[in-house]
Formats: C-alpha cells, sequence, structure tokens
C-alpha cells in the first residue's frame, strides 16, 4: 500500500456500472513524512474518509476492487483501505 | 485509476482480433488540478467517451474486465467520464486557473 492524503473527490454520472454508488476520491500519494510524492489520483473509498485525512491505498486490481465493492473482478485498480492516525518512524 | 483528457483517436484496421469494433482513444493523463501529467496513451473505450472530455481510466488487467467473457488485450480503458471540469473537488492549493 501507499500513504496519501485526500484532496477531494470526483462526480461522474457516466462510468463502469460496478462503480455505481462508490465514491471516487482524489488522492496525493505522500511520503511518510507528509511530503507530496508524484502525480494525484483517483481511489475508490471504502472507510469513509474525507477530504484532508491522510489514508491508505493499495493499488492492485483484485484487493481495490473487492475492498471497494465486496467482489474482485471491476475495473478498479486503487482503492482506498484505512484512515491513517499517526504514523511513527523511529 | 487516474483522469485523463481525450484529445482524439487512433484507426487500426491491422490489429489484434481482441481489439475488433473497439475504439482507440489518445488521451493525455491529468492530475488533480488537471494539468498534464505523464505521458499521451491509447486507451480503449468502454463508456463512449467524446473529444475533449474529462475521462478517468483503468490501468492493468482489470482493464480489461469491462469487455467480460471477450480476451480484449488492453491495459488501459477509459471507465468514466467526469461530469464536467468543475466536478473534480480537491482542497490542494493552486486551484485551476
Amino acid at each position: 500500500m501507499i500513504l496519501a492524503k485526500v484532496l477531494g473527490n470526483v462526480v461522474a454520472t457516466q462510468k463502469n456500472q460496478r462503480y455505481s454508488g462508490a465514491r471516487i476520491m482524489l488522492v496525493q500519494p505522500i511520503n511518510p513524512d507528509g511530503t507530496v510524492r508524484g502525480v494525484s489520483m483517483l481511489a475508490l473509498d471504502s472507510v469513509d474518509s474525507g477530504e484532508g485525512d491522510v489514508v491508505l491505498v493499495v493499488q492492485e486490481g483484485w484487493a481495490a476492487s473487492t475492498a471497494s465493492t465486496g467482489e474482485p473482478g471491476a475495473a478498479i485498480d486503487s482503492a482506498i483501505v484505512g484512515v491513517v492516525d499517526f504514523i511513527e518512524e523511529d | 485509476m487516474q483522469l485523463a483528457r481525450v484529445l482524439g483517436n487512433v484507426v487500426s484496421t491491422v490489429k489484434n482480433e481482441g481489439l475488433e469494433g473497439r475504439k482507440l482513444i489518445i488521451i493525455q493523463p491529468l492530475d488533480g488540478e488537471l494539468q498534464p501529467a505523464g505521458k499521451p496513451m491509447v486507451a480503449i473505450d468502454s463508456v463512449g467517451a467524446g473529444y475533449k472530455e474529462l475521462v478517468f481510466w483503468c490501468r492493468g488487467k482489470e482493464a480489461s474486465f469491462p469487455f467480460e467473457g471477450s480476451e480484449v488485450p488492453t491495459d488501459c480503458t477509459i471507465i468514466g467520464i467526469v461530469d464536467s471540469d468543475d466536478h473534480v473537488k480537491s482542497i490542494a492549493t493552486g486551484a485551476r486557473k
């Protein structure tokens, strides 16, 4: 998984039917120290995350589809699977 | 998944038969500020995306899942059309120009 910050969300009425009812979140991958890393991307929410939350994002289809829609086999490659409380770096 | 802008399309008659009847669309991946991010790619359309529309696409094996049953050799498929450029809500600084 990667760490990311939830920036917001995207509204798309016309989409693959497996996406109906799912929240499409805009997330920005970050380093453990919070600095930005790479390009912002989309991930389906499965833990009711909100803007500003630091979250865990899984970037593999089987896991992402199962986490966000309950079943594998959807055209989904990323999903938010956890909201981070805090990060401890020794 | 990632946001992208539809730039145009590609016509290819000599191709893998799994691509028969599929629209090949050129997309420019975008970041949250709708600025170009990454290289233009050729995606297969699964939702009727049109020129200049803001779409999002799925990568990897999952990209072939919208075409259940048929073996479509794709690693990049457009799976949704964003309602409008204003339907991308972001708290990031440097809001869109």
